[in-house]
């Protein structure tokens, strides 16, 4: 089905069997907690592998004048050494293809420039340190700021990099108040759990690949690019993957590097990135640098706004950080600017972490929002509420849903929101300022075709196939919730089958759309079953109802394991259509937040936070709270700690670890309060659901941002806002 | 990691002989910290002489009123230890202040004390680092050096001492038991123990090579407030940016005396004799404190993003030795 127009009424609506919206338990989780849920590393097909590791650059920029792999090859264990010299063929570097080990150039710090394979990790592991590599080394760009000079515009991302409304400058000149102000914010890591990793293995010139994706056809293309091969002689296996936020998107060096070993081996190759080499080796979000300019009239309503956003990536990238693209959208304004430009750092390559855009886009856009409502003297709330739109101010068409204004109710209600006192620096719990602070969430919605097949047998047990993935956000559980509920079956009966590309091709978890896409593609399937389910019953597919495992309409009743024979299958499809274009189609929160600030030292500790979320129709409580949950998590890591830190005279991410790169941690994180007000939107997909996966962090460290400022009275905008920042604006301490 | 060898040692004699006559022979402890190093290839033993199972894992009585803390002991058994909590409470803050419960599980003693720093640098092989190998070069002096020292570094290396726990046996004036080949035993002064890096970086500390640790001791309880600050960028899991362990005794308005010592400052834990006798039988008035501040920073120097230690080391110190209200 295509989505051209708004969904009907339709059996989700009905939720006979009450499944949708459940917390449901994770139908996988029992297999997770006791280890028996298998991850790339952990296959063992095809006999026993060789273990591969990857031997990295120390310079940033340059080339390998030579490379002395003899002592590497007479180690012990030691099967290959490859280089570029003896790499397998490879395909240009294109937008889709992603070739290793290409040839003698270095475009950053940490690029694979050797691969070890060995009997033992260990053997492969000691193998690696005995390349002795010699390179010509080349000056390099380091800093962000510094190459704003060479800045270009960037081919479109999602939408064109630039949009103007109206006459922005002279508005904003003629605005009698005005804010410009300047937020920064750093390059940062995804961190999943589980690094980078592939079993690799050939049968003739077939190659299957067990590893860690998030988007399984768009891997099984860019493995055919690569390699040369026909997309049919690839198989990507991903069933379970320990997070990507982004990371797994794209094939990374371990697939290609792990099918090349493999090939010239003739045996399987294994190949996982230790930890400190992920942050090298793979994809970071890439630093910006934002510029926000708010003009308004006396009482605050909006004449004037633009947010140009640079930001950075390698030598012949075309991904940059979207940082300016909520802003065309969240609040009204008749004369708008919105600028990206992408300047060439000679870092590792930058791409999208979990609400590209968003993400860092509203740790900007949110705190200049603040700033502004303190000169207007007027409450956050009320600001926002003023410029509230009553249609998409760029796309002049109306919105699908938008309940910002209910969120920020309904949060401030729940918050106590009334009570803050809006001067800074005020309220004191001992030692702790206390501060609270606020800021919207919008993060765009998405639709991607998606296949997917449903087969019910005749032992009653219905089977789903789809080439899409859960990397960890409970999508086995919630496409059993929907294939349950379309079938009338008891969730226990379905059987999930993901992560294999011999499934039918899924749109894969990737920018939220994941949940949707292939959620709708089922739903097309199970629509598709139902009607032969019907036929077979002799019943009107229209106004059949399923329930209870049995078939029934015009009060007759049918079991439908007796109408299945050798098996009943269907095939199912969505195709994004004419609502993308016709409605703006956000979804929205608000955050709240409380934090001490120690008055001494600048530590910041959250005290409470809460999220009111306004996302569509939520498939499952427990899995959406949990979405929610670690998007507010990663809010408070970007605003208080997570920073890759370049060294601009060596081109490297100093703090390439866990140990020093900073996620939160429990203690960081207080009990989080997550609500979800009731929506549906009928003009997203058929589920009328919405992406929730990366709402959570959208304004999420805005809002701590802003609290932190309530609290001290000091305006950090460089994120993150760690101690050093604050300490010169604290209170002096007695003399 | 190359290659390695393995023994599990009898006796502590028999452990510090083996290591005296193995070439590149290393114990091995809880192995939180040596594993680490030896999957980079920082560490590169031929030989690991296990000691996890030589009965050092006692916490007991000395004659003269102090405590005896084998080295085998693991940091989250010696922080919840009764006597440390009540007698030396500054220990065990320190202790828990430290890592995760996970690594203060296996964390022993003995490997506590002789952790290596976490400068970025000496982390990643490739780069120059005058620790990592003599003569390379520091990396951290123009790179990226917010962790690193502002006392009692040299040209030749920045990096601070990142255990909490040593901190707080600076504070405690503790002792140091080794072994050594021959089966002589020595007592090192905690004092003594870490060193400045000089133009030796590489040598974190004055043991001799093959010389094993067998306990710690602590002479007899100090009176007065118990308090260890940890300053990290996180709430948990972060080394510390400044840390102060401090022992003061004050009534009536006066200080009587106050012992203090600093871990995020220097390649060694930091105490500064002048500080603590600014602070002797002074009225307890933020002037004092701050003439203590002024004795511990005598010389302190930034690199840069590190700066900010500086005034954060007074501040933190200022709020310690406030009164609480
Ligand atoms: C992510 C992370 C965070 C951490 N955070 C902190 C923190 O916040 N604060 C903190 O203080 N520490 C922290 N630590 C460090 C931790 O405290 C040390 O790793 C631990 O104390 C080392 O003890 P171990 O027994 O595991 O030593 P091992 O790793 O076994 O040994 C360390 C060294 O000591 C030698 N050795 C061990 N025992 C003896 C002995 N008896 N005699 C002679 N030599 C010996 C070994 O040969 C080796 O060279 C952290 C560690 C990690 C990995
Ligand atoms: S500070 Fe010391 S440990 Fe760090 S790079 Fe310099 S020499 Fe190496």
């Amino acid at each position: 089905m295509e989505m051209s127009k708004p969904a009907g009424h339709n059996a989700l609506d009905d939720n006979r069997q009450g499944l949708i919206g459940k917390p449901l338990d994770r139908v996988d989780g029992r297999l997770k907690v006791t280890g028996r849920a298998t991850y790339a590393y952990e296959y063992n097909e095809g006999g026993q592998a060789s273990y591969a590791y990857i031997v990295q650059s120390t310079i940033a920029k340059g080339s390998i004048i030579s490379i002395d792999s003899a002592a590497a090859e007479r180690a012990p264990g030691v099967q290959l050494v490859l280089t570029y010299k003896n790499m397998i063929a490879q395909g240009p570097k294109t937008k889709e293809s992603s070739p290793q080990l290409h040839d003698e150039k270095i475009t950053h710090f940490g690029q694979p420039v050797a691969l070890v394979v060995a009997s033992s990790f260990e053997q492969a592991r000691a193998g690696a340190a005995l390349v002795n590599v010699r390179y010509q080394q080349d000056a390099g760009e380091f800093n962000l700021n510094k190459a704003k000079v060479h800045a270009r515009v960037p081919p479109p991302n999602q939408q064109a990099p630039d949009a103007t409304e109206g006459e922005f400058e002279a508005a904003f000149v003629a605005a009698p108040v005005q804010l410009d102000v300047t937020y920064t914010t750093p390059h940062q890591s995804h961190a999943m759990m589980e690094p980078h990793a592939t079993l690799a293995l050939w049968n003739g010139d077939h190659l299957t690949l067990y590893t860690s994706n998030q988007m399984l056809a768009q891997a099984q293309g860019a493995v055919a690019k690569t390699l040369q091969l026909q997309p049919t002689q690839v198989r990507i296996i991903s069933r379970y993957v320990g997070g990507g936020f982004g990371a797994k998107l794209a094939i990374q060096a371990d697939a290609i590097l792990a099918a090349a070993a493999a090939k010239k081996l003739g045996r399987p190759v294994k190949l996982a990135l230790a930890r400190p080499q992920v942050f090298h080796v793979t994809t970071h979000r890439t630093a910006t640098e934002q510029r926000i300019r708010l003009g308004t009239d006396k009482d605050g309503h909006i004449q004037a706004i633009a947010h140009e956003s640079w930001s950075g990536n390698t030598a012949g990238e075309d991904f940059y950080e979207s940082a300016a693209d909520q802003t065309r959208s969240l609040y009204a304004g008749a004369n708008r600017k919105i600028a990206h430009r992408l300047s060439t750092l000679d870092l590792p390559v930058a791409s999208s972490m979990r609400a590209p855009g968003e993400a860092v886009g509203l740790l900007a856009i949110e705190c200049a929002m603040d700033e502004l409502a303190e000169k207007l003297n007027l409450d956050p709330i009320e600001l926002r509420k003023r410029n509230e739109p009553s249609q998409d101010p760029t796309k002049h068409v109306p919105y699908s849903t938008r309940q910002l204004v209910p969120c920020m109710e309904e949060g401030a209600r729940r918050f106590g929101w009334n009570k803050r006192n809006p001067k800074p620096g005020q309220v004191r719990d001992g030692r702790w300022l206390i501060g609270h602070g606020m800021a919207a969430a919008s993060r765009g919605n998405f639709l991607r075709p998606s296949k997917a097949s449903a087969r019910l047998d005749g032992d009653g047990i219905l089977t789903v196939r789809m080439g899409m993935t859960d990397i960890g956000t409970g999508s086995y559980t919630i496409f059993t919730q929907i294939a349950a509920e379309m079938l009338g079956l008891p969730p226990q009966r379905v059987r999930m089958l993901l992560g294999d590309t011999e499934f039918p091709a899924a749109a894969g978890s990737g920018g939220s759309f994941g949940a949707a896409s292939a959620g709708s593609g089922l739903y097309d399937a199970c629509m598709a079953l139902r009607g032969k389910l019907a036929s077979a019953a002799g019943f009107n597919a229209d106004s059949a109802l399923f329930a209870n495992g049995q078939i029934s309409d015009g009060g007759q009743s049918k079991p439908l394991v007796e109408l299945v024979g050798a098996g009943l299958e269907a095939e199912g499809e969505i195709k994004p259509g004419a609502t993308l274009k016709q409605f703006s189609q956000q979804a929205y929160g608000a955050h709240f937040v409380e934090v001490g600030v120690d008055m001494d030292t600048g530590e910041v500790r959250i005290r409470r936070m809460l999220g009111v979320f306004a996302a569509g129709r939520i498939l499952n409580e427990k899995t959406a709270r949990s979405q929610a949950l670690g998007g507010m998590t990663f809010g408070i890591g970007a605003a208080l700690t997570e920073e890759l830190v370049v060294d601009e005279q060596l081109g490297l991410f100093a703090n390439h670890d866990l140990a020093e790169y900073h996620v939160a941690t429990n203690a960081d994180v207080p009990a989080l309060e997550v609500v979800f007000l009731p929506e549906v939107d009928d003009k997203a997909n058929p589920l009328k659901i919405k992406g929730i996966g990366e709402l959570g962090i959208c304004g999420a460290g805005a809002a701590v941002a802003n609290a932190i400022y309530n609290a001290c009275g000091v305006r950090v905008r460089d994120y993150p806002m760690t101690l050093d920042k604050l300490l010169g604006g604290l209170p002096a301490q007695a003399a | 990691m190359i290659p390695f060898t393995y023994e599990r040692a009898q006796d502590e004699a028999a452990a510090a002989r083996a290591a005296a006559s193995t070439p590149n022979s290393k114990f091995i402890a809880g192995g939180t910290n040596l594993l680490d190093l030896m999957k980079l290839q920082i560490e590169k033993p031929q030989h690991l002489i296990d000691i996890t199972h030589l009965p050092l894992n006692r916490i007991e009585a000395t004659p003269d009123g102090g405590v005896r803390i084998g080295a085998m002991v693991r940091n989250a058994d010696l922080a919840a230890d009764p006597r440390i909590r009540k007698d030396y409470a500054v220990l065990s803050r320190a202790l828990l202040a430290g890592a995760s419960a996970q690594l203060r599980n296996m964390a022993t003693t003995g490997g506590n004390l002789l952790q290596r720093t976490r400068c970025y640098y000496f982390y990643t092989p490739g780069l120059p680092c005058n620790k990592r190998e003599p003569g390379s070069g520091c990396s951290a002096l123009q790179g990226f050096n917010r962790m690193h020292a502002i006392v009692g570094a040299s040209e030749a290396c920045i990096a601070t001492h990142p255990s909490d726990m040593a901190v707080a046996m600076r504070v405690l004036d503790a002792q140091v038991e080794t072994i050594n080949g021959q089966g002589q035993r020595r007592i090192i002064p905690i004092a003594d123990f870490h060193r400045l890096p000089g133009n030796t970086p590489q040598q974190d500390n004055t043991l001799q090579s093959g010389e094993l640790i067998t306990a710690v001791t602590l002479p007899p309880p100090v009176k007065g407030e118990h308090i260890y600050r940890k300053v990290r960028d996180r709430a948990s899991y972060a080394f510390a940016l400044v840390s102060v362990a401090a022992i003061v005794e004050r009534s009536g308005g006066q200080i009587h005396s106050a012992r203090l010592a600093f871990g995020g400052l220097a390649h060694k834990p930091w105490r500064v004799n002048a500080a603590e006798q600014a602070l002797r039988d002074t009225p307890d008035r933020p002037a004092a404190y701050h003439h203590a501040a002024d004795a511990v920073l005598q010389g302190a120097v930034g690199y840069g993003h590190n700066d900010f230690k500086i005034t954060l080391a007074r501040r933190t110190l200022n709020a310690v030795l406030t009164p609480t209200a």
